[in-house]
């Protein structure tokens, strides 16, 4: 074999992948590491607040679980909304978008009720003890990360109102965009799951 | 898209005055996303930070040269070991190695620019506008009135003195925000980082022909991913604790301590490795260059390398052993740091096996490299020492210590950076470093460092604590405090040397051409400095030495793939 045709077959185009698509796994990996952090420390402090309101007389399940089924079947609608818009469907992909931002405006302001209840008549704050220091915390954060999600799919949808969503070559972007909202939905499983089942043990009963 | 030829923009002010051309330069470099000004400027930034860091060592071992010193009082002590620790950690060391992979990763994997230039430059103004609000501390954390002071609990900021019982006015909120901003930094840059060796590559640049650097940088960036956002989570709890009344780490009101030192060392161990890992790339890349022999064991190294990323998540409580975590996790983070030094010393053999029967050249980067490996090896076994539980109790905290990690950050991290810094110095303005200063700088810097740090092992050994202002005579300390201090001005002078390196041979230093060092990697196909779009055509890579395969068409090196 020459020289020439061992360099030839040595030359071969790598794989595209997508840098948009490697940047945002990235990012979701290191918001799943700052996560864990806080879940780690949720079930760290379970049980260790032996003073003041406890998980057991201050969380109700009956609006939580309406907020957990709005925001998981947000997953739902955006994938649809991704899924028109790769066909091309404008109208479907904008009714689907504002039902997810629907969907995610609900949860938040289903929070801030139940925050409100929380502090108005349980009395428990971030002060209270370390369950509210940490039920604060763990469920603010999630809070927050839904408001960001939710900041970009209104401006998915500014955008597709005015115009500037062409499908063809937008609606890679506008899954990817979709994947951080996905993300904010598994991370809320593990919260729901901390916080209102595994929390909600007795104090001091071995969990 | 009618944004129409904005040309027009970019052509020069019509007869600037020297006032318009100065800024008209600043802004240049400030509204840069070119990866090669924004790494200069990391760097550049980074150095400053060093001098800066320097400055406030050399205080403290001024204090420390006498039994019952008087130079500083206690309390600018404490400021200056919590200021000189963060400094060189998150100032220094991230910057520079950052801005080294910034630099070097588009030109080794073929690419023009990094995968996110915007979110590049917003990462560097993070950095710069962190670092910059951590010493704001010095002016304004008292607030308006009188003087302000500096953070003062410690670079690993221990609770509860962080609580606002032990820690009054806002000197450790300064140091909470400024970390985490220049954190969001370092993470941007880590995903950059990943999307351009992932993405970016040209041509046949398959992953196993990268040069180590770039797996180092990709091992890195994954490092960063996993431990910078647990040291943001601690801040912000941390900063809950002291601004709203949370009680994340407060014991009085049921917080746990302990819980701060998981988390920030669930941080700061894989830390140690971000600092470490570039630098074992610069020698990687250095040592076969000046061997004229390719790497030792390029898979092994490979290996080697992601194996120390996932080992080092596991280690970080032999940083807590003192604290009392009971014999079984004892034993866990104690084997489980014995098993990291594996990889490490596959590394250490790798390139003593690159050296090897190589025609060695003894260039100012050659020097630095081989000074790294010897002192590393000091500092690794001083590691595994301090691994074994019985004798860390014996050790913690003490000089010892200090001894231990300044061998593996500073005759490792800083010996490797200056190694780079005279190899792509040429590269990246186009004139070579003076040889002769060089080896000045080198041999101060070595004989300086190891007077300074070799001490330390004694006095920390005769029992000797870190962090103490000042001490009694009689306890047998005072040689080994005052040799560590005499080799303070030793440093400062090889450090002084090679600033004054840089402005000459900036100025009137050899033209280097291309490749000044007939190296194999793509970086040196291109002119010195490259060009802000890296290649005038997008290299092809025909193995791990593209240049030597286009130097040498008649004996490639994909043959012997």
């Amino acid at each position: 074999m020459t020289a020439l045709n061992a360099t030839t077959s040595n030359v071969r185009l790598t794989a595209p992948l997508s840098r948009a698509k490697v940047g945002m796994a990235s990012l979701i990996f290191m918001e799943s590491a700052f996560f864990s952090a806080f879940l780690v420390t949720y079930l760290y402090y379970i049980g260790k607040s032996p003073d003041g309101p406890q998980p057991l007389d201050c969380l109700e399940l009956n609006l939580v679980l309406i907020n957990s089924v709005c925001l998981l079947s947000s997953s739902i609608t955006v994938v649809l909304a991704v899924r028109s818009l790769a066909r091309g469907a404008m109208g479907a992909f904008r009714l689907w978008l504002a039902v997810t931002i629907l969907l995610g405006l609900e949860f938040l302001l289903g929070t801030g009720y139940e925050w409100w209840g929380l502090i108005e008549d349980k009395g428990l704050t971030l002060q209270s003890n370390a369950f509210g220091t940490n039920f604060y915390s763990l469920v603010g954060f999630h809070a927050f990360h839904v408001l960001v999600g939710l900041v970009l799919l209104i401006g998915v949808f500014i955008l597709s109102l005015f115009g500037f969503i062409n499908p063809a070559r937008d609606h890679q972007r506008v899954d990817i965009a979709t994947w951080y909202w996905h993300f904010v939905d598994v991370v809320w499983i593990l919260v729901f799951t901390l916080v209102y089942i595994v929390g909600r043990v007795p104090q001091g009963a071995p969990a | 898209m009618t944004i129409g030829s904005g040309h027009s923009s970019l052509a020069p002010l019509p007869g600037p005055s020297p006032r318009g051309r100065f800024w008209e330069l600043v802004m240049q470099w400030a509204i840069s996303v070119d990866h090669k000004k924004l790494a200069m400027m990391y760097i550049g930034a980074g150095l400053i930070f060093f001098l800066v860091g320097g400055i406030e060592a050399a205080f403290m071992r001024l204090q420390l040269a006498q039994a019952g010193n008087n130079v500083v009082d206690p309390a600018t002590f404490n400021q200056l070991f919590t200021m000189h620790g963060t400094t060189m950690v998150f100032l220094v060391g991230m910057p520079i190695l950052l801005g080294f992979g910034n630099y070097l990763i588009p030109l080794m994997v073929g690419a023009r620019d990094m995968a996110f230039p915007r979110l590049n430059a917003f990462g560097f103004w993070l950095f710069i506008f962190g670092g910059l609000l951590l010493y704001f501390s010095y002016v304004g954390a008292d607030g308006l009135y009188g003087a302000g002071t500096a953070p003062d609990v410690g670079w690993f900021a221990y609770a509860p003195l962080t609580s606002r019982t032990f820690s009054r006015g806002n000197s450790t909120d300064y140091w909470i925000l400024g970390i985490l901003v220049s954190g969001f930094g370092s993470m941007t840059t880590a995903i950059n980082f990943i999307a351009t060796i992932l993405c970016m590559r040209c041509p046949g640049m398959k992953l196993m022909r990268m040069p180590m650097i770039a797996w180092m940088m990709l091992v890195v960036a994954f490092l960063v991913l996993v431990a910078i956002p647990i040291l943001t989570a601690a801040q912000s709890m941390l900063l809950l604790d002291r601004t709203l009344g949370a009680h994340f780490f407060d014991p009085e009101t049921q917080g746990s301590a302990i819980l701060w030192q998981h988390l920030f060392w669930f941080f700061g161990h894989p830390e140690v490795y971000i600092l470490i890992l570039p630098a074992f790339g610069f020698v990687s890349e250095i040592m076969p260059t000046f061997s004229r022999k390719v790497i030792f064991g390029y898979p092994l190294m490979v290996a080697a390398t992601v194996g120390i990323g996932f080992i080092s998540l596991g280690v970080w409580a032999h940083h807590m052993f003192v604290v009392g975590l009971g014999p079984v996790l004892d034993s866990f983070f104690g084997a489980t740091t014995f098993l990291i030094s594996v990889p490490t010393g596959i590394k250490i053999f790798n390139w003593l096996g690159t050296m090897w029967g190589g025609r060695l050249q003894f260039t100012t980067p050659m020097l630095f490299v081989t000074g790294f490996v010897a002192m590393f090896v000091i500092g690794g076994l001083t590691g595994i020492m301090l691994a074994t539980v019985p004798l860390d109790w014996q050790l913690s905290d003490s000089y010892f210590v200090v001894g231990h990690f300044h061998y593996v950050l500073f005759g490792g991290t800083v010996f490797g950076i200056f190694g780079a810094l005279f190899y792509w110095f040429p590269k990246a303005t186009g004139r070579l470093l003076d040889e002769r200063l060089g080896k000045w700088t080198f041999w101060l810097l070595f004989i300086g460092f190891t007077l300074t740090f070799m001490p330390m092992h004694v006095s920390g050994a005769l029992g000797m604590p870190r962090r103490i202002y000042t001490y009694e005579v009689d306890r047998g300390w005072e040689i080994w405090n005052l040799i560590s201090s005499i080799g303070v001005p030793v440093q400062m002078a090889g450090v002084a040397i090679f600033l004054w390196n840089v402005v000459r041979s900036l100025r009137k230093g050899e033209v280097a051409g291309d490749d000044p060092w007939d190296a194999w990697t793509l970086e040196w196909s291109t002119s010195s400095p490259p060009p802000e779009w890296n290649f005038d055509r997008i290299p092809t890579c025909t193995s791990a030495r593209p240049l030597w395969d286009r130097k040498h068409p008649e004996d490639p090196d994909a043959h012997y793939e």
